[in-house]
């Protein structure tokens, strides 16, 4: 009785874990994840009756793998040599609340794509489209818009909340000595 | 004998084929190895069909010369591996001589899973970097500095020298000293992830004659376009997201994460010595590299119709 009941608990977390979309590691993207479209209007005004459009979901950011390759970019292609690690420098920080074009993953997506005014630059055509979701999965992540358990758990930079794996806090032993 | 013969099959890739001073070294050690271990085991081996064969006597005497032959035994066996043992450090530590005079120096990135290759100068133009592929003069110790920019990874050329690890955060060196021209292979020796069995590299030791035309060959920027072609696939080139992260010495393209392609068409081979670098891999590989090397940092590229072609063109072109 016992191990049968031992068997199923077994097998339900290996269902459990299998289904987990936070283990999920692909290297060769399927054109819907590889291609899709930012849906981000200008402006609000349409022919014929309104219908707001279906949000568009970033398909990285339930992924551990996916998170961490875009932190990964985030330094290959160069995006602290202005935000820094996400606390900001010449570009704006990206690990606090205030969002200057919208924290949707739509906005983000339309902002590396596109482009802003004042200095981002666009990056159309220069970094694969899938690679641009795990970059927003990414900047998600800095502000703690995507789950805990997907969210890199250690960071060798600073991070807006702290980091489960850091050693605990070390206070010097003692003050330096006055310097004359 | 047999399987000797099965493992020094492969002459570019064997450590019992040295080409070098230091291998040369390494393989005398293995063949002392070898000899000592062999006739030992046949020593045992007349000892154990004596002691079978062997008619039983009487209690008392047995006894008396069982313990005369143990300590004997004891004592030669404890000889052989203090002998064995002192061969082989003398062997360690003349292999890891690295201040041999007017040796050239090169630095070594490991990467995942690709060998980064600067050729260091004193004067800062004449540097150069190169990836996968190591050229060498024959006769010269060539000094190299070993690092990595993520995992432990391990340098080893069989037919020059032994192991060496690279651990990031610390340099390591190791000496080559080819002493007869060739191409040798080498490969990573330390587990480094996905794509660990596909990071290899070639070393291509020439004579110095040879090794100077290269190397002013090498320091040249890369070749201009020379056919319309190839100048479509420039453009191309320049617009996709290559030059992001690969380097074209005398272009725009100056991305730092991945291999230079400066001369790229004079390289053998692609992706860490994984496939030839032939155009039909090299179409593959830019088109679907997951599926060549899956895992590896280079993403697909979705190339719209018309562009494969002359971009292709001018990668053969970067002599």
């Amino acid at each position: 009785m016992r191990i049968r009941g031992i068997v199923l608990l077994a097998a339900a977390a290996v269902a459990a874990l299998t289904a987990c979309e936070r283990e999920e590691r692909r290297f060769r993207e399927m054109p819907s994840a590889a291609g899709r479209r930012n849906t981000e209007r200008l402006v609000t005004l349409v022919p014929g009756p309104y219908t707001p459009d279906v949000r568009v979901k970033n398909p990285y950011e339930r992924n551990a793998f996916a998170i961490s390759e875009g932190k990964r970019l985030f330094t290959w292609y160069n995006c602290v040599g202005c935000h820094a690690n996400g606390g900001g420098g010449m570009g704006p920080p990206l690990m606090d609340d205030r969002w200057r074009y919208g924290s949707d993953p739509e906005n983000i997506f339309a902002t590396i794509v596109e482009g802003r005014p004042n200095g981002m630059p666009s990056f159309r055509g220069k970094i694969p489209e899938y690679q641009v979701w795990q970059l927003v999965a990414f900047v998600q992540s800095l502000s703690g818009n995507v789950p805990k358990d997907a969210a890199s758990g250690r960071s060798d930079d600073m991070q807006a909340r702290k980091q489960e794996q850091a050693v605990p806090d070390i206070k010097p032993e003692r003050e330096p000595a006055p310097q004359p | 004998m047999t399987l000797l013969a099965l493992l020094s099959g492969r002459g570019f890739q064997s450590a019992l084929e040295p080409a070098g001073t230091h291998a040369a070294r390494i393989a005398r050690l293995w063949d002392i190895f070898l000899i000592v271990s062999v006739v030992v085991w046949v020593l045992v081996m007349i000892a154990l069909l004596m002691a079978a064969f062997r008619r039983r006597r009487a209690q008392h005497d047995e006894t008396a010369g069982a313990t005369n032959t143990v300590s004997i035994a004891t004592g030669i066996t404890a000889v052989t591996l203090f002998a064995l043992l002192v061969s082989s450090v003398l062997t360690g530590r003349s292999i890891v001589d690295k201040t041999a005079p007017g040796a050239l120096q090169l630095i070594v990135t490991g990467h995942q899973w690709w060998w980064q290759v600067e050729y260091d100068d004193p004067q800062k133009s004449n540097r150069f970097q190169d990836a996968n592929e190591i050229t060498i003069p024959v006769g010269v110790p060539v000094n190299i500095q070993l690092r990595s920019s993520d995992v432990i990874h391990s340098f080893w050329v069989p037919n020059l020298n032994g192991k060496q690890d690279l651990i990031p955060g610390h340099d390591g060196t190791i000496q080559l000293l080819a002493n007869k021209p060739g191409v040798y292979r080498g490969q990573c020796a330390e587990f480094c992830g996905l794509q660990h069995a596909k990071m290899s590299l070639w070393i291509n030791a020439v004579t110095p004659d040879e090794y100077a035309k290269w190397l002013a060959s090498s320091r040249q920027p890369s070749k201009i376009p020379s056919t319309p072609e190839q100048r479509i696939g420039q453009q191309v080139f320049m617009s996709s997201p290559c030059p992001l992260c690969h380097t074209i010495q005398g272009t725009d393209a100056g991305g730092k994460t991945a291999p230079d392609l400066t001369h790229f068409a004079s390289r053998r081979s692609i992706a860490a010595a994984t496939l030839p670098n032939r155009r039909g891999y090299l179409a593959g590989w830019i088109v679907d590299p997951q599926h060549l090397k899956p895992g590896s940092q280079m993403p697909p590229m979705l190339m719209k119709q018309g562009e494969l072609e002359p971009l292709l063109a001018y990668l053969e072109s970067l002599q």
